[in-house]
């Protein structure tokens, strides 16, 4: 690992050999971390075993709600994860295209009412397959905008720091972030409300449980038994990880992937063999900005209440479980992403609403000082 | 250092440095400039009366509705001559909700524009540390809005003499709730919602269920959750697995319409009911469909005095309807102003006090004396959420 480190640079920390005195300490104080970690890990494991026994409905219900924000995090998470795994860039702003695709979306159904354009087109089509091509064309409308942003972003703020220090690149997104949330805040923009946000399609509760499985309407209230979830669950699940399975298509199966792989490997010998390696970042910052559009808009439909410092907390969240998952990885951010979903879900459900935002951020500080590289920041796997 | 310290380091600061920055609601990023009426003065002396109401924040429908109402009773008063012949100059400041921007507002108007009478805050959260302030300079404020007893007696429960208020308070609120609950619901089980950081939210809910619990119901789960979260589920299931009679969520509508929602899509059925934060042109009525809310006034009122103030609103707004908000508002301005020609002074707000205390008016919202904690004396009405639309109820009186 030490000869392969020295020679290519890496995603993870140990890209320069560290002197050997420090090293050893820190294998020393590693192996505390390890126990550490497990002993915490089977408490938790205990704790979350009682409850499932007790009322094993509510467990499930629960798990439920966290894997509908785990899968929302990880269409986020992977932007964060290809940018930094492609310029080495933690993107701040990330979590505001977020922000600013849920808004576009929330103009695109309010205001032009797109999500009826078929309806209006072609009078004769059936109602479900016009509600679905209206979805989909207000998220690719989303998509599109947010593409366009982040573009122009990374050429105005990032591409002129691309050679300055890291930390500069890093202050500026974080200035970028600022930027998207106060100028979004002015009245002629996106106004400082909390808007009430219309969604492009209903959304409807199920129940499955011992009685089969049904709707949930007022005249057919969920059976007491029963486990409910939202058709938007649903469509956030299958929307995510069909996202997820494309992403790994397009890094590992395309001639772009193979570009962004070779660009985050090595820049100048990437250059070198005729690769624009301007316009795989760009295409990276568009792609990932792309799926925060997707997740901006599943978001708000999910939880209908957009406001314009909306990004902030799923986009931090996020970016945890980028880190937890090995930043520069992709299936580690889905990975990480998941875990995060469940930590706040189990956490809201089983010790306090308001912890959950503290467990959260604990988990980011653990990672970092136990495992930084996270779960699959073994510098082995190809990064895109 | 190696770069892998750095990195850490550098990753560590970021993510504080944004912990910090969503943490508070950076005011030094929003300065609080708001539109401002400043007419030179005429020669016959003006008073200056400052408007402190949050235009931006969580709740800016909020502050919109209290400046206009309380823009248009200082017009009103203008056009028919001003207070003792003295033009009334309305100074209006953005103080967001929150304690910081507030008390930055405060100091403002009071240091650089030497207002002696302010109106405002909105939010209970806001109008405490103002008050702090606005006796500790002997300015006299009265907030429209604002429902915490805190807002005009100390933690020490002495009363504090400059602040007064124009709406009635949480105590009486939660027992209306509780009461109409009860009585009216007749319901037996009760489950509460509630942010532990907001005044307001805790004031309604602590007197919910002291009301409650007396007259004899049950308080089956107590919940809470932070202003900043999207995602009620947990929550939810909770309320789901205790299956209470009516859920109390005392919070402003931009929770509201979320967990209502929320609530729908788990198939919760039984009703919810809040306070006066519900009341918004924003509230999700489709979603809040069936609850049930506490608040100053009805539109559907028939005095003249409501009929007389929703033709002028109309009027100045482009058709406008006021909101309790308005009304709150403009009946604030309005016993200001009458307070300080009773007193015949602008100058020594002890007289102004004094006229304030004694005062009996008969406003928009209901006739207003004062009690000796400075808070008014008057009824509530409840409102029903029902088919898309917010429909009168019943009044209950002190």
């Amino acid at each position: 690992m030490q000869q392969a480190s020295a020679e290519r640079p890496r995603v993870s920390q140990s890209r320069q050999p560290a002197p050997l005195s420090p090293r050893a300490s820190g294998a020393g104080l590693a192996w505390i971390g390890r126990g550490f970690l497990l002993i915490l890990a089977a408490v938790v494991a205990l704790i979350l075993a009682r409850n499932l026994l007790d009322n094993p409905r509510l467990f499930a219900q629960i798990v439920i709600s966290g894997l509908q924000l785990g899968f929302v995090y990880a269409l986020i998470a992977l932007g964060y994860t290809m940018v930094y795994g492609i310029v080495r860039l933690i993107n701040f702003a990330h979590g505001d295209v977020f922000m600013v695709g849920s808004f576009v979306s929330f103009f695109a159904v309010s205001r032009f009412s797109l999500h009826t354009w078929p309806e209006t087109a072609f009078p004769g089509m059936s109602p479900d397959l016009s509600t679905l091509i209206g979805a989909i064309s207000v998220i690719l409308l989303s998509m599109v905008v947010c593409a366009i942003l982040a573009v122009v972003i990374e050429r105005v703020a990032y591409k002129p720091l691309r050679n300055a220090p890291r930390i500069t690149a890093l202050i500026t997104a974080i200035g970028v972030s600022f930027f998207l949330e106060f100028f979004g805040a002015l009245n002629f923009v996106f106004s400082p409300r909390f808007i009430p946000y219309q969604r492009p399609f209903d959304v409807y509760a199920y129940y499955i449980g011992g009685s089969g499985i049904g709707m949930v309407t007022p005249s057919n209230p969920a059976p007491p038994d029963s486990i409910t979830f939202s058709s938007i669950f649903v469509i956030i699940v299958i929307t995510s990880i069909l996202m997820q399975a494309l992403l790994q298509w397009l890094v590992k199966r395309t001639k772009m992937g193979k570009a962004m792989r070779a660009s985050a490997v090595d820049k100048p010998t990437t250059r070198l063999m005729g690769v624009n390696v301007d316009r795989v970042i760009s295409f990276t910052f568009a792609i990932g900005a792309a799926f925060a559009g997707l997740a901006g808009v599943l978001f708000a439909i999910a939880y209908p209440s957009i406001h314009t410092q909306l990004g902030i907390l799923p986009g931090l969240k996020a970016f945890v479980a980028a880190v937890l998952g090995g930043i520069g990885s992709i299936p580690g951010a889905l990975v990480g992403a998941l875990i995060m979903g469940q930590a706040e879900s189990l956490t809201a459900g089983y010790i306090s609403t308001p912890m959950r935002d503290a467990v959260a951020f604990t988990i980011l500080i653990v990672v970092l000082l136990v495992r930084p590289t996270g779960i699959f920041g073994e510098p082995t796997g190809e990064k895109a | 250092m190696n770069s892998r310290s750095i990195k850490v380091l550098s990753v560590l600061g970021a993510a504080t440095l944004m912990l910090a920055a969503c943490a508070a609601p950076r005011p030094a990023a929003q300065p609080a400039e708001a539109p401002k009426d400043q007419p030179a003065a005429p020669a016959g002396g003006e008073i200056k009366v400052a408007i402190l109401a949050p235009l931006s924040g969580p709740v800016p429908t909020f502050g919109v509705s209290t400046r206009d109402g309380a823009l248009l009773a200082i017009e009103e008063w203008n056009a028919r001559g001003g207070v003792n012949g003295m033009k009334i100059v309305p100074i209006v400041e953005d103080s967001q909700c929150t304690p910081d921007p507030a008390v930055n507002a405060a100091n403002k108007v009071i240091d650089q524009d030497g207002v002696k009478f302010i109106i405002g805050e909105v939010c209970s959260s806001a109008s405490i540390p103002i008050s702090e302030i606005a006796n500790a300079k002997k300015v006299l404020q009265i907030s429209p809005t604002s429902t915490n007893p805190g807002v005009t007696v100390g933690s020490d429960g002495a009363v504090k003499p400059y602040t007064f208020r124009a709406c009635f308070i949480d105590p009486f609120q939660g027992q209306v709730a509780a009461k109409f609950a009860l009585d009216t619901l007749k319901v037996r089980t009760a489950f509460i919602m509630l942010d532990q950081a907001n005044d307001y939210v805790r004031g309604l809910a602590e007197f919910f269920e002291k009301s409650f619990t007396e007259g004899g119901g049950q308080i089956v789960g107590k919940e809470t959750y932070t202003g900043k979260d999207t995602d009620f589920s947990a929550i939810l299931s909770k309320v789901a697995e205790a299956r209470p009679d009516m859920v109390y969520l005392p919070d402003y509508y931009n929770i509201v319409n979320l967990v209502t929602k929320q609530a729908k899509e788990k198939g919760l059925t039984m009703p919810f009911m809040g306070g006066d934060g519900w009341d918004s042109s924003d509230l999700d009525n489709a979603a809040a469909d069936g609850g049930y809310f506490t608040n100053h006034y009805s539109s559907e009122d028939t005095r003249p005095e409501v009929a007389a103030f929703i033709k002028a609103y109309g009027a100045k707004y482009e058709g406008k309807v006021p909101d309790a908000l308005a009304v709150l508002a403009y009946d604030a301005a309005n016993i200001l102003l009458e307070s300080i020609k009773a007193a015949g002074t602008a100058d020594d707000t002890d007289k102004v006090r004094a006229a304030m205390s004694a005062i009996n008016f008969n406003g928009v919202s209901g006739n207003v004396t004062f009690d000796a904690n400075n808070n008014p004396v008057k009824s509530a009405v409840v409102l029903q959420v029902k088919d898309g639309k917010v429909v009168y109820n019943s009044t209950v009186n002190p």
